[in-house]
């Protein structure tokens, strides 16, 4: 009846807790082997380090002071000598605080990144760079184009720079006037087609894109603009 | 903008190269550095011992001493260093600040030298970093009481001037002030005695009347136990209404705990006095009585400890109340349990659960009267695991509780908690503010940046003589006040800007912007116009922008219509955008913007040059006549 059960129900009770009284005292070895095991070590932090200052140099076309200078600051933010994604993004995120800078952080990510290994290393930083402070006009124009070119096989299709222009448009955040509306990107981009695409093919090259530039003087004119940034 | 990133500005300028092929109008100037020097070091000579670093690292906060000028007042000539006259140790904290970005504080440190070091350094300490702030928040909690404390001792001595009312509130407060408040201390204090020995010796049975049971004292002496509470209850009378008239502020006085207390000690009896004999009332006259043992609590003005212990379990209710929680959960558990489990036993005494309930209580907390007892196996056991389960229920709140009244006893410590909590929002509140500030200094110094390229390459013509005057000063002022990485980052955003051909504004216009008719016609001011663009030799021209007319207020969508409308008119041409710039009273005309004949597109020469029209108050002659504010300044370039 009702009280077999509490009876049964009470005994089993008591063979719990003596079940807990003999763990505690270590008699009984739980069935579970011991898998705290600490001793998987973490992947400790790559440390890079960077060629001598003599390659750089020659290199680039940064002095010794100017790349001292540099790697400083960049050994500063990050110390194990290597930017990967996330961090280059935040980094870039602090300059552009009303928007959403991280599309336009991948896009430079990957311009920066040239052999693809998924982190800037000070070299890569320091080389790109010397393109876009020290280069020529033509350099500089050929580094723009590399980061328009997202898939990197030398055209850039309106659906890249519709992808570009909108990560910069992201950028800019919602409190601007006038405020930003959903096409300002697509026809920025068309415009930009109509200037840039000579025979209308639906893409750019980068003979196309170095002419029209050439011929265009306020692009000329805004090459220069951070010639002394450094 | 965090200074460790202040590294990364130069990439990000140099990065912004890539927008420039895309961008349609023309980039603004870059800031020019005056003084390009190499970075260079910097000797801080801190009470002898030499901290150097570079220039660099202390420019990232240049509202600091050591980020701005103000440090060129300790510069030594001599030794080419900057000496500080301050504590060396505290230093490390202030140099490592700049290093690293985070404000530490070190445990060993008082708090309050702390505190003078980091207000000599213009350094705020909201910015102390999370690992240190509950520290140091805490420090400063405890240093604050404690100069409270100071304060209150010296608050004794008497002022002059007090009125009678407040010489006898003090009296009251402070018994040891005067010989008086003393004596009326220790007189109250008796009679609180007397009257709670009376209550009790009332109630002992003294002495037998003859052929009749045992009565006690009470009714045996009813005259002289009358005459006693009266006495009394005189006494407590007299006392409450003086308080009462020497109360600065009688509406608070009569809200607390104390003088509520009073008054329920003395109203049993006049209620008393009132009632008559009555049968009915009797039972609730009787009740009425009990209350008079709340004099007891009177004693709590005559003892500190006794209010420190109302305090603690005031501020220990969480606790408290989580142990009773907790007991009345084990209380149903088991009572339910051992009555299922006695019910099968003959002439049990658990004949229901609530009936359980007194078994349950009796045994957890370990008093065990044995009224009632399980009989049955299962029921003993299971009364024995209630026991067990009692004393760990009951033993567990019971240290904190403890732990509060110690640490009460010493502070203050609730109210300051939540103090605190208000602080932190505080905090939180300021750290955004500061944060934000980065956008909000940007469309700051847009403005004042622009002021300064607009008047260092303009002629202007009789008109803008009078805005150049009254904003040369504020120019001025502005000028110093934004650093070189400042300068280049809103180089940067303006840059943005322009690739887009949109501006950043902040959140408060842009609302305002979309809720207002901000768009109307105005008279060309083409006069001034063309004269300034003979004097300037502008490139590229204005282009009208052409708006539909709503009304004051319309509503909302009709709005976006307008702005819509004027978007595409920007087609492939040379665009000029007109910076707005809000003044300082919020009007809403401050949108007004205004429409000018195009003029012939010449936008030949580089040359990037501002213009400056300002509207003064008076002489605006535009259809839109609530033009009441000041200074609506139009920056354009030209």
């Amino acid at each position: 009846m009702g009280m077999d059960g509490m009876e049964v129900i009470a005994i089993a009770v008591v063979i719990g807790l003596f079940y807990v009284v003999l763990k505690q005292f270590g008699v009984w070895e739980p069935l579970s082997l011991e898998d705290s095991c600490d001793g998987e070590l973490e992947l400790s932090m790559v440390r890079h380090q960077p060629e001598g200052l003599d390659q750089l140099q020659a290199q680039t076309q940064f002095t010794r002071k100017e790349l001292q200078s540099l790697y400083r600051g960049f050994k500063n933010e990050c110390p194990s000598g290597l930017v990967d994604e996330e961090t280059f993004k935040s980094i870039y995120s602090q300059f552009f605080p009303q928007g959403d800078a991280t599309t336009y952080a991948h896009f430079l990510f990957q311009a920066f990144d040239m052999d693809r290994s998924g982190s800037i290393r000070f070299e890569d930083f320091v080389i790109g760079l010397s393109v876009l402070l020290r280069g020529s006009v033509t350099e500089k124009l050929r580094w723009a184009f590399n980061l328009y070119d997202i898939n990197k096989d030398g055209y850039v299709t309106k659906e890249e720079m519709m992808a570009i222009m909108t990560s910069i448009y992201d950028m800019m955040g919602r409190y601007t006037l006038p405020s930003v509306r959903d096409d300002s990107p697509y026809e920025h981009v068309e415009r930009f087609f109509q200037k840039m695409d000579r025979n209308r093919d639906g893409v750019v090259t980068i003979d196309e894109f170095i002419e029209t530039c050439q011929k265009d003087e306020n692009i000329m004119a805004s090459m220069q603009l951070f010639e002394n940034v450094i | 903008m965090a200074a460790g990133v202040a590294a990364w500005l130069p990439f990000a300028r140099a990065a912004a190269i890539g927008w420039m092929p895309v961008a349609n109008l023309p980039m603004p100037v870059a800031p020019a550095e005056k003084n390009r020097r190499q970075d260079e070091l910097i000797i801080l000579n801190v009470s002898g011992r030499r901290f150097e670093t570079w220039k660099n690292t202390l420019d990232r906060y240049p509202d600091t001493l050591l980020g701005s000028s103000e440090k060129e007042f300790f510069y030594n000539e001599e030794t080419k260093e900057y000496f500080f006259d301050r504590d060396p140790d505290v230093f490390r904290s202030v140099l490592n600040f700049y290093r690293t970005g985070k404000l530490h504080y070190p445990r060993y440190e008082c708090i309050c030298s702390y505190d003078e070091e980091l207000a000599f350094f213009g350094i705020i300490s909201e910015i102390i970093g999370d690992c240190c702030y509950e520290e140091y928040k805490d420090r400063k909690r405890e240093n604050a009481e404690r100069l409270l404390d100071d304060q209150e001792d010296k608050k004794d001595a008497k002022l002059p001037n007090m009125t009678f009312r407040e010489t006898m509130w003090r009296a009251f407060e402070n018994p040891h002030t005067s010989t008086m408040a003393l004596v009326f201390y220790y007189v109250t204090g008796f009679f609180i005695a007397i009257s709670v020995i009376t209550n009790v010796v009332e109630t002992v049975p003294c002495g037998t009347v003859p052929n009749q049971k045992e009565v006690p004292c009470g009714e045996r002496y009813t005259v002289a136990f009358f005459c006693m509470d009266t006495a009394c209850v005189m006494i407590f009378t007299v006392e409450y209404l003086m308080r009462l008239f020497a109360a600065p502020s009688r509406y608070r006085f009569m809200r607390s705990v104390m003088s509520i207390i009073d008054v329920v000690a003395i109203l049993p009896y006049y209620i008393g006095l009132v009632m008559t004999d009555n049968e009915d009332v009797s039972g609730a006259f009787v009740t009425l009585r009990v209350f008079r043992v709340f004099r007891i609590f009177k004693f709590s003005r005559h003892s500190q400890g006794l209010r420190i212990l109302g305090y603690t379990l005031k501020s220990c209710a969480s606790e408290l109340g989580f142990l009773l929680f907790s007991l009345t959960m084990a209380i149903i558990i088991f009572a339910t349990v051992m009555f299922y489990a006695e019910k099968g036993s003959s002439s049990s005494k658990f004949t229901s659960i609530p009936a359980s309930f007194w078994y349950t209580i009796v045994t957890m907390t370990t008093l065990g009267y044995g009224d009632m007892v399980p009989k049955t196996i299962a029921g003993k056991i299971f009364g024995s695991i209630c026991s067990l389960s009692g004393v760990l229920v009951i033993a567990l709140p019971v240290p904190v509780i403890v732990s509060n009244f110690s640490r009460i006893y010493h502070q203050n410590q609730r109210q300051d908690k939540r103090r605190a909590q208000k602080v932190q929002k505080a905090r939180l509140a300021r750290i955004r503010i500061a944060k934000t500030g980065t956008s909000n200094a940007f469309l700051h110094s847009k403005r004042n940046g622009l002021f300064n390229e607009a008047l260092e390459f303009t002629q202007l013509p009789y008109k803008m003589n009078l805005s150049e005057q009254s904003s040369t000063e504020e120019e001025q002022q502005l000028t110093k006040s934004t650093s070189l990485l400042e300068s280049q980052h809103h180089h940067l955003l303006h840059c943005l800007e322009k690739t887009t051909n949109h501006e950043f504004v902040d959140e408060q216009y842009y609302q305002q912007s979309y809720l207002e008719a901000g768009l109307q016609n105005y008279p060309s001011r083409s006069p001034s116009l063309s004269s300034q663009d003979g004097v300037t030799g502008t490139c590229c021209s204005r282009r009208s922008k052409k708006h539909h007319t709503p009304l004051q207020n319309a509503s909302t969508p009709a709005l976006m219509q307008p702005l819509t409308h004027k978007h595409t008119h920007q087609q492939g041409l040379q665009e000029l955008s007109t910076i707005h710039i809000r003044p300082l009273s919020t009007s809403r005309s401050s949108l007004n913007m205004r429409v000018d004949e195009p003029a012939s597109l010449n936008c030949q020469s580089n040359q990037i040059t501002t213009a400056i029209i300002s509207i003064p108050t008076p002489p605006v002659t535009t259809p839109d006549g609530d033009l009441t504010h000041q200074n609506v300044v139009k920056v354009s370039t030209l």
